[in-house]
């Protein structure tokens, strides 16, 4: 049996789709004949395009938000198409935005919602996969009940499979009245400047954790993290400490990251982290206790002081240019 | 100014986690409060303070056998907590959750319902979106910080690229991220407070919504449990001096160097 349509949610990043919404794209082009995705904003017109590049045949436009968060009329434009015609699954990126319209749409509906899949499969209806316990199980569930299966998906599950196909075609998706749900306007936009490759996107990632002792020695990490033309991380540890912003968080509340090498830095390795970057193609850790959990996971471990391998690491970047 | 703070109780995170038969985590040790959760309960507590008037109510939903984790966040300054509490609760997902939060809401709407971006044990991270669509009110999640601004609520709230400054009319759900604030330590006094401050219990039938919890009211369902494919660890190396050249070494080797 195939899926006979699955949506997706399709976050707008400028003229493009972040690559999460691509991610979930081309996954439901390989489960379905019938994908559609939904976006909002000014640029519908240049996202039919991508839309359409990674599978999707329609593209169900929002439109500009007026300010507005995206949860509140997205969800409300979703949730007047489902009372037109059902789809199998709706599936949302797993991140700010994305768990916004997926927790609207799920009150609207009165119903479920799977989060934080790492999987989403046709075995005679879906089946998703999350894991649990710092990755060390893999839970299978599904839905017991009729209706379309709304799952929220971790960025990194699938993999970008580009078509050839036409750009999608735009169809008007008006939220309707949002009523007082849809009252929080955003006033102004802060972009903090950010020199070097996205969290997610970095092919290399190096992460600071509570054995940096001080705010302060997260400054190693961002030079570091520059020099190897990579991106700054962070241990929950430490983003609850208010060291470090929760953008740079990387574990199981956090972001998911799949660089080519993760250099953890002072991380012990607790559960919570290691979902996030156990992924990683290589992992290096340097940690002073020999039997820090991260080292049952590294491909190199360095038992030292993160305050002495890391100024060392950092001239002899410097040295090599 | 009254502001209602969600909060958990959880297997403490430090202990080994485990699935019960039933594939629910197994919540049959100690519990106590979601560290996530305190932060909420010190913002509350700091914007209660600012209006001058006004308190802090926790409300949460779980085993009300051991309410440790509640009396910590009366300690804390809360002047009361409610706990929704049931056998039939088990099994119970975020919606259904977010239903029974939102009955006990909607007895008395505060001005301000503050939230964790997500529990640190389940972490599905739309149960304060579902409550605030339940109660018909706006939210905004991922605060990094929180003020009032006469009737409107003033928030940063933390984006891919930045941060963005949102109003919002009150009453409203906001979610605030970990480090937003310092959570203080319950003092001694605070804690003796605490021991008289009231908990109240309430059941599914209080609330009048039986049925629509628990396994049958979820709707979805654990089809398996499987052990992951674990990785193993490689070379390990004390440090003596050439731990940063081994690393270069070894980036090198792995051709990212």
């Amino acid at each position: 049996m195939t899926l006979s349509s699955i949506w997706v949610v399709a976050e707008p990043a400028g003229d493009a789709l972040t690559s999460i919404s691509t991610e979930l794209l081309s996954h439901a082009r390989s489960l379905s004949g019938d994908v559609r995705a939904i976006t909002w904003g000014a640029n519908a017109a240049a996202l039919a395009a991508v839309a359409g590049e990674f599978g999707a045949s329609t593209l169900y436009d929002v439109g500009d938000l007026a300010g507005a968060l995206p949860g509140v009329p997205v969800a409300s434009a979703i949730a007047a198409l489902v009372a037109n015609g059902a789809p199998d699954a709706i599936l949302f990126p797993s991140s700010y935005d994305g768990r916004d319209i997926a927790g609207r749409l799920s009150a609207r509906l009165d119903r479920p919602v799977l989060t934080n899949a790492t999987s989403v499969a046709d075995e005679g209806g879906l089946v998703t996969e999350h894991l649990a316990f710092g990755g060390t199980l893999i839970v299978k569930a599904r839905f017991s009940a009729e209706g379309p299966g709304l799952i929220v998906v971790r960025a990194k599950s699938f993999v970008v499979a580009p078509t050839e196909d036409l750009a999608a075609s735009v169809v008007a998706a008006p939220p309707g009245d949002t009523r007082a749900e849809g009252a929080a306007r955003i006033v102004t936009r802060h972009v903090e400047e950010r020199t070097g490759p996205k969290l997610e996107e970095a092919a290399v990632v190096v992460s600071g954790g509570r054995g940096l002792g001080e705010a302060g020695a997260y400054a190693m990490i961002e030079e570091a993290a520059k020099l190897l033309g990579g991106a700054p991380g962070a241990s929950r540890a430490i983003v609850d400490a208010g060291w470090v912003p929760y953008s740079h968080q990387v574990g199981q509340t956090g972001k998911t990251v799949k660089p080519t090498v993760y250099i953890a830095c002072g991380i012990s390795g607790a559960t919570q982290h290691m979902v996030g970057m156990k992924g990683s193609k290589n992992i290096v850790a340097i940690n002073k206790d020999a039997d820090a959990p991260i080292f049952q996971i590294a491909d190199f471990g360095i038992v030292g002081d993160v305050h002495k391998v890391l100024p060392a690491l950092i001239e002899a970047l410097k040295a090599r240019g | 100014m009254n502001v209602v703070v969600c909060v958990k109780q959880i297997p403490d995170p430090a202990a080994p986690g485990a699935l019960d038969s039933s594939n629910n985590l197994d919540r049959s040790g100690k519990l106590i409060l979601d560290e996530a959760d305190t932060y909420g309960v010190e913002m509350a507590l700091q914007l209660v303070d600012k209006a001058g008037s006004g308190e802090v109510t926790v409300v949460s939903m779980g085993s009300a056998s051991d309410v440790a984790g509640l009396r910590n966040a009366l300690a804390m300054g809360a002047a009361k907590a409610v706990i929704v509490s049931d056998d039939s609760l088990r099994g119970t997902d975020a919606l259904g959750t977010a239903k029974m939060l939102a009955a006990v809401i909607r007895r008395d709407v505060p001005d301000l319902i503050l939230c964790a971006t997500e529990s640190s044990d389940g972490y599905t991270g739309t149960l304060p979106v579902q409550l605030a669509g339940l109660l018909g009110l706006p939210s905004i999640t991922f605060a990094k910080s929180v003020a009032i601004d006469g009737a409107n609520l003033k928030v940063e709230r933390q984006t891919e690229a930045g941060y963005d400054e949102v109003i919002s009319p009150l009453p409203c759900v906001v979610t605030v991220t970990a480090g937003v604030v310092e959570p203080r330590y319950a003092s001694f006094k605070g804690i003796m407070a605490a021991k008289s401050k009231p908990v109240e219990i309430l059941s599914v039938a209080d609330l009048g919504l039986a049925g629509q919890v628990g396994v049958a009211g979820a709707r979805q369902e654990v089809t398996s449990v499987v052990a992951a494919e674990s990785r193993q660890g490689g070379e390990k190396h004390v440090d003596e001096g050439d731990g940063a050249q081994r690393i270069v070494d070894y980036l090198t080797s792995i051709k990212v160097l």
